[in-house]
């Protein structure tokens, strides 16, 4: 536990001087405030902004942080030092995917608070946001396993990144992109998050659907990276 | 592969490898390594690029399993400080807080963070990120985090590289005050010279094999093949002689003449005797 701790200060240390992964967490709840507040459109569903920038954002903050992170580790030796230094594999791991997933839970409350949602709606948002973020974590955490340096991590992290990304802002425009967007978990997300805002009064209600789909991304993640680290371990 | 930490089998030695092979693969990058370290004792590592020293390193810390052969390390790895030549440093992080996340991690003070910061000179850069350092403050400041532990065994792989000579010698000093609180040094390098100061022992590594090991004066003393001494006299002239008993007839002429201004034999270097023994160069 200590170990794990002392990781998490370290991250909580760096979020202010490392400004690539600082924008990361801060870009899109900030585009969400303003989009939210400065547009009004007639007809427009409400939360358009929050859903469509909140779904974004479970797709590439914690995904682009995680492997970021690990991977610029790697490339510097830092990860090296730290499993020399009596620091196990999982400790590593915990301390800096705890790390990413609490500053990004504090977006999703910022996504939360700037939308409309309200007391059940409210905490399912800010559940399958934290679910999501999860997911994005364990992928992240597999890319950065897999990379030898920040170089490789990224050019294997943009393609994933827009998949999970876009793919479902983009299922609004084309019915088969729509069809292939179900299968992922920030598809699923998405969905959920639009029904609650297309339909006031809206229930909100998590399928069997979203659980399994959820359940086979983060399975097929933690595959992705059990593998990984089969092949070369984590430093 | 055998790996132990008992100190009754490893005879007084602090790491003992016997056979040790590792393999990656089709490639043998080592060929039966065999090694018996004492405590206290700079045991230099010398070999160019790819001749097996990284690999023999992590397999004595563990980061490693080797194919074949027996490891007795009389230390646990939590009793290891490693200090590598890219010095895996936080460069965002000041210099303080690099050295409080392994205070966290070994679970020692913090006031710790303060002496080995003064002891390497550092203390008024504390607050200093890491990446606003020179190279040679970068050195002793992974230095520091190495020995902040007060590990029983020390990994230096090129400490100096590529230091000015003022901070080469500073991270000599602090390598000496280190071994003399008892603390075994492992040390890769390519300085020949760093080598002959610092180093009880040496191995000299060629395509995973230990070519030669020993004392470094004894090496050089072993391959003097030529048995000379050189002479400089006052007037510029530069003599080589057989060290021989006519050679003492004709030194003491220079003597009684109050010629001679220098005197030394001609055995050879580190380098010179890699070179022989592998036909090429040590970098």
């Amino acid at each position: 536990m200590r170990n794990i701790i002392a990781i998490f200060q370290k991250q909580v240390k760096e979020t202010f001087k490392n400004k690539t992964i600082f924008i990361q967490f801060i870009m899109f709840p900030i585009m969400a405030i303003i989009m939210e507040n400065a547009i009004e459109i007639a007809n427009m569903p409400e939360n358009y902004f929050v859903n469509l920038f909140a779904s974004m954002y479970i797709g590439m903050a914690p995904l682009t942080s995680m492997a970021s992170i690990m991977s610029e580790e790697k490339e510097k030796n830092t990860l090296r030092v730290l499993m020399m230094s009596q620091v196990k594999p999982m400790q590593y791991l915990i301390g800096t995917g705890s790390y990413i997933w609490a500053i990004c839970m504090v977006g999703a409350c910022v996504f939360g608070v700037t939308g409309t949602y309200e007391g059940k709606e409210l905490a399912v948002f800010i559940g399958i946001m934290a679910a999501g973020i999860l997911a994005s974590l364990l992928i992240g955490a597999a890319i950065g396993t897999w990379s030898r340096n920040q170089m490789s991590a990224t050019s294997l992290t943009i393609p994933i990144m827009f998949v999970f990304a876009f793919l479902p802002m983009l299922s609004g425009f084309n019915e088969a992109i729509a069809k292939v967007a179900r299968f992922i978990y920030s598809g699923q997300i998405y969905d959920l998050m639009n029904q609650m805002g297309y339909q006031s009064g809206y229930q909100p209600e998590i399928s069997l659907e979203m659980v399994a789909v959820i359940g086979a991304n983060m399975l097929v993640a933690i595959l992705f990276f059990a593998f990984s680290y089969r092949k070369s371990g984590l430093a | 592969m055998k790996k132990s930490n008992m100190r009754n089998e490893s005879n007084g030695n602090i790491v003992v490898l016997s056979n040790v092979v590792q393999r990656f693969g089709e490639k043998e990058v080592l060929k039966g390594i065999s090694l018996a370290v004492k405590p206290g004792e700079i045991v230099g590592l010398l070999g160019p690029s790819g001749a097996g020293k990284t690999t023999m390193i992590k397999i004595v810390t563990g980061q490693l399993e080797a194919t074949s052969g027996t490891v007795k390390v009389d230390s646990t790895s939590k009793e290891m400080g490693m200090m590598m030549d890219s010095h895996g440093l936080y460069e965002r992080l000041s210099c303080y807080d690099n050295l409080k996340l392994f205070a966290q991690i070994y679970n020692i003070p913090f006031r710790r963070i303060d002496e080995v910061l003064q002891k390497v000179g550092l203390s008024e850069a504390k607050k200093r990120p890491v990446d606003k350092l020179s190279k040679g403050m970068r050195g002793r400041l992974a230095l520091a985090r190495a020995v902040m532990h007060e590990p029983k065994i020390l990994f230096l792989d090129e400490p100096t590289s590529g230091l000015d000579p003022t901070t080469t010698n500073q991270i000599h000093e602090l390598i000496l005050e280190e071994q003399a609180k008892g603390i075994t040094i492992f040390l890769t390098t390519h300085n020949m010279a760093e080598a002959e100061k610092l180093c009880q022992h040496v191995a000299l590594l060629h395509e995973g094999n230990i070519v030669e090991y020993g004392e470094p004066k004894e090496i050089c003393r072993k391959y003097n093949h030529q048995k000379k001494l050189q002479i400089r006299l006052y007037d510029g002239k530069c003599i080589e002689i057989a060290n021989n008993k006519e050679a003492a007839e004709t030194v003491q002429s220079y003597l009684t003449q109050e010629l001679l201004e220098t005197i030394h034999s001609t055995e050879p270097n580190l380098e010179t005797v890699f070179m022989e023994l592998t036909g090429s160069k040590l970098e």
